[in-house]
């Protein structure tokens, strides 16, 4: 299974690394660009017996290792390839 | 009394706290292996400066998962006498033994400058030998030292007189201009619960001697051996 995981920053959290892009943006005319925040992208493969069990092992590995849980959020999309 | 001094592959401040420890204070020190379990009779075990493990993912993220830590942590949890600078209060806060996080700073510029602080607390093992409202001139060199905290834990923390330093300008006032990294409350460094653990992003160990520019870093070690010696008598009140 490949497993496509984002984390963002929770709201709240500032984001310096967003505004400084969202500037950038509006520098090039973009004027219609609002709230830009940054992430990490992950992509990892796995074997699992089941989606199931998958979902569990990823939520762990978010959970300890991939996102710190006092700033950041996690979503993640499992596809079988 | 007995020191450790952890390195991890990326540390780079390991060398200056032994010397500081050693030459200066004329203490005990022995550097600690991250592969390593924590073995022997510590009083106090300190987390260095530096980019551990490349700070990859987010600084800190993956020390805490090292052999060492694991006896770090268990040794926090007995009370042992834990020390964080800059990259090791990052991986204090990332192992949780530290409430908050260290985000990017606000400017997103990488500061190497001194900054003042004030001491906020002096009834820790920490900051026992320094005067509540003292300021100290400590080096500050960070990408990653902006402090956040949710509401509720910056509420906790002001209540159980966690905030040990906060950044200040010279007159020892908190102003915007004087927090080099957009740190919430002006927060510098903070304790945990126990008062045995503490994270700061300046350098006491960079300022240690005239000749660095300053030497108020050994107010914190020296606050550390004084506590050290009056262990047995005394607890600390949270």
């Amino acid at each position: 299974m490949r497993v496509r995981i984002f984390i963002s920053l929770k709201e709240g959290v500032l984001d310096p690394q967003g505004k400084a892009v969202e500037r950038s943006l509006h520098t090039l005319g973009y004027g219609e660009v609002q709230d830009v925040r940054m992430g990490k992208y992950i992509e990892v493969s796995l074997d699992a017996p089941s989606r199931q069990t998958a979902e569990g092992r990823i939520r762990e590995m978010c959970d300890k290792l991939l996102a710190n849980p006092v700033i950041e959020d996690y979503r993640f999309e499992i596809s079988s390839e | 009394m007995h020191w450790g001094v952890v390195v991890f592959p990326g540390s780079c401040d390991e060398q200056d706290v032994h010397d500081c420890l050693k030459n200066v204070l004329g203490q005990r020190v022995e550097f600690l292996w991250h592969k390593d379990r924590l073995n022997g009779d510590f009083d106090c075990v300190v987390l260095p400066g530096g980019f551990s493990y490349g700070d990859y993912l987010r600084a800190g993220a993956m020390a805490r998962f090292s052999p060492i830590m694991q006896g770090v942590i268990d040794f926090a949890h007995n009370g042992g006498l834990v020390l964080g600078i800059c990259n090791g209060f990052q991986i204090l806060c990332q192992s949780g033994l530290l409430p908050g996080a260290l985000t990017r700073n606000t400017h997103l510029q990488f500061i190497c400058r001194q900054v003042y602080l004030r001491l906020e607390e002096t009834e820790t093992p920490f900051t026992c030998a320094g005067k509540k409202g003292q300021l100290l001139r400590l080096p500050v060199k960070h990408g990653e030292g902006c402090y956040y905290a949710d509401p509720a834990t910056l509420e906790r923390l002001r209540k159980n007189r966690q905030i040990l330093l906060r950044y200040v300008d010279n007159k020892g006032k908190t102003s915007e201009p004087a927090n080099p990294n957009g740190s919430l409350d002006h927060i510098a460094g903070v304790c945990n619960e126990g008062r045995n653990v503490f994270g700061l992003m300046p350098h006491p160990e960079d300022a240690g001697e005239k000749i660095l520019g300053s030497e108020d870093g050994l107010k914190i070690f020296s606050s550390i051996i004084e506590a050290c010696g009056h262990r047995e008598q005394k607890a600390w009140p949270s």
